[in-house]
């Protein structure tokens, strides 16, 4: 361990310090800078993302893991790649939601600060090397997502859904901290590589509980049944530019949980937790896709289809091989990235005085904008994993490495599942190009955001066609 | 003689009275705030008794973490309740059933 910390050797810890000044100017801006000047805050802070991300192109990859202040933070090119991917999702989330937050009064610095803090936990959670920098990592997101679905005053659903996730949020921080503190009393350390030299073999009772408790938070924050009641509540009860913050670069920082907490500190003792994380995943994706069904308004069966997605995710963690966690990654990245549409189209579909949440409020939309019709459709043909959109290589991922670990029941599970799964998306496909359109409005058209949405929805076709290139990227990372 | 087994089982049985204490009442947010505080303080428990224990000072420096952000986090709850009070004049458990997971 080295104890000479120069500015050279803080590089890898670049994206971090970028974000905390970042934070901190935007919410200077907010709090001295005159009304003009505020306007500004959406462009800085979309420049602030971009140069933060070149800036860690630059100077801040490693090529081998490498780490910082005493073991707690771990820079590899896992974290690296996370960390540009979640830059990416939440400038491009940050696009989608400017017109709705501006037409809802809400476009305002502070949410901007909250978008960067909570950006920063993420970065935190990727790149933790002990125990401790886990724990403020999913605070720190956390609190700062707590703070945004509550962020609109006069609504009472909103205080209400972040009320309930405050408490179960709480509740989740709660279990993964005992897990924590129950496999620190046991190994006698903080640091994942020591626990991980620590824990080999069969595990004593006392660990099995502290692992209990750990999949207990994971599943928690990954929003998995039987711990996902929160899901439909947030998604639904937050304003929609929120929703899809919440349900995009956040799935990233769970995966990091999972994996940081799982594959590098308990590698170990994989049976011990495989089996736990392989009830949570096969409810998760049966409840999801089943009760997606019946819901009637399409935030609440977006957050149903997310947990559903998140049961595959956990599915590629039951696997316990590198191969599984290749494909959780993927999986992750290519949900997040369809997330990003389907509730980009959804913020877009809405109008001032008109919030387009309810699954009716979709008939016909070909009629009204044929363009954001398009859009929805790939992005639902995709999530329901339809050849050759991108979602059906994560589900084949899954599958096959499910199927190389000996999983077979729960390939042929998963398989039926994503069947039942593929009525709900096509529902909406439905709706949109065979109902008539009634006196629905018609949508603003705001170029700039329906040209990025139309590159998203490029890139789940693109992705789609030529799998290779993120499959490669996946592989070169978690090996 | 006080051993490691007398503080384990106490911070275990003040976790789970913090637990039962969320899910059992239905009356006032500001108790569920209550039970998350002390599901936070038993772990801290925990964390310095194996501190203790094991002569390693790691745990007691998490402790110090844990109650910053624990101190962070009923400000935020807090303020939370403020927002859901003036929107429903209530601030009974029952009362929030407008969205129903």
């Amino acid at each position: 361990m080295d104890h000479h910390v120069t500015l050279a050797s803080l590089a890898p810890a670049l994206p971090e310090i970028w974000l905390a000044t970042a934070a901190c100017v935007v919410l200077l801006v907010e709090a001295f800078a005159g009304a003009a000047a505020r306007r500004i805050i959406p462009t800085l802070t979309l420049a602030l993302l971009g140069l933060g991300a070149a800036a860690t192109l630059a100077w801040a990859q490693v090529e081998a893991p490498t780490v910082l202040f005493s073991g707690m933070y771990l820079a590899d090119p896992l974290g690296t790649v996370l960390k540009l991917l979640s830059f990416l999702f939440v400038a491009v989330a940050l696009l989608y939601s400017r017109p709705s937050l501006e037409a809802r009064g809400l476009l305002k610095g502070e949410y901007y600060v909250l978008v960067l803090t909570a950006l920063l936990g993420i970065c935190v959670l990727v790149s933790a090397g002990s125990l401790l920098s886990i724990y403020i990592g999913v605070e720190l997101l956390a609190l700062s997502l707590y703070a945004l679905v509550a962020f609109d005053r006069e609504s009472g659903v909103a205080a209400e859904s972040a009320m309930k996730y405050f408490v179960l949020g709480a509740i989740a921080s709660g279990c993964l901290l005992y897990g924590m503190s129950l496999v620190y009393g046991l190994t006698g350390t903080l640091l994942l590589s020591e626990i991980a030299t620590a824990l080999q073999g069969e595990p004593s009772l006392g660990v099995i509980m502290g692992i209990v408790f750990l999949v207990v938070g994971i599943a928690f924050k990954f929003g998995a049944v039987p711990f996902h009641m929160w899901v439909p509540d947030v998604y639904h009860g937050a304003p929609s530019p929120v929703t899809l913050f919440v349900a995009t670069a956040p799935k990233i920082a769970s995966f990091a949980l999972a994996y940081r907490l799982l594959a590098d500190g308990l590698g170990g003792v994989t049976p011990a937790w495989s089996q736990m994380i392989a009830i949570v995943a096969v409810l998760s994706a049966l409840v999801g896709n089943l009760v997606a069904i019946a819901q009637t308004n399409l935030k609440r069966m977006l957050a149903y289809s997310a947990i559903g997605n998140v049961g595959f995710i956990l599915l590629g963690f039951v696997a316990g091989t590198e191969r599984g966690y290749e494909a959780a990654l993927y999986y992750t990245i290519v949900y997040v990235l369809m997330a990003l549409g389907s509730f980009g189209v959804l913020v877009l579909a809405s109008r001032r005085g008109f919030e387009a949440d309810e699954l009716d409020h979709y008939k016909g939309l070909h009629a009204r904008d044929p363009l954001l019709a398009v859009l929805m459709m790939v992005m639902m043909f995709s999530t329901a994993g339809i050849p050759p959109f991108v979602g059906f290589w994560a589900k084949l991922q899954v599958f096959e490495a499910l199927w190389a670990s000996g999983h077979l029941p729960l390939v042929v599970f998963g398989a039926a599942v994503s069947v039942i799964g593929v009525f709900y998306y096509l529902r909406v496909v439905k709706l949109m190009y065979f109902d008539a359109p009634g006196d629905l409005p018609v949508p603003e058209r705001h170029t700039g955001v329906r040209l990025t949405l139309a590159l998203n929805a490029v890139a789940v076709v693109a992705l789609g066609l030529f799998p290779q290139a993120l499959l490669e990227l996946c592989q070169r990372v978690i090996g | 003689m006080i051993t490691l087994q007398h503080m384990l089982t106490l911070s275990a049985v003040l976790f789970s009275l913090s637990v039962a204490g969320i899910f059992l009442n239905r009356k006032n947010v500001i108790l569920l705030l209550m039970c998350i505080e002390l599901m936070l303080l038993a772990v801290n428990f925990s964390f310095v008794s194996f501190s203790r224990f094991l002569g390693d000072l790691d745990g007691q420096v998490f402790v110090f973490f844990v109650l910053t952000v624990a101190a962070a986090e009923s400000a935020i709850g807090l303020a939370i309740l403020v927002v859901l009070f003036r929107e429903r004049k209530s601030i009974n458990v029952e009362d929030l059933d407008t969205l129903k997971g």
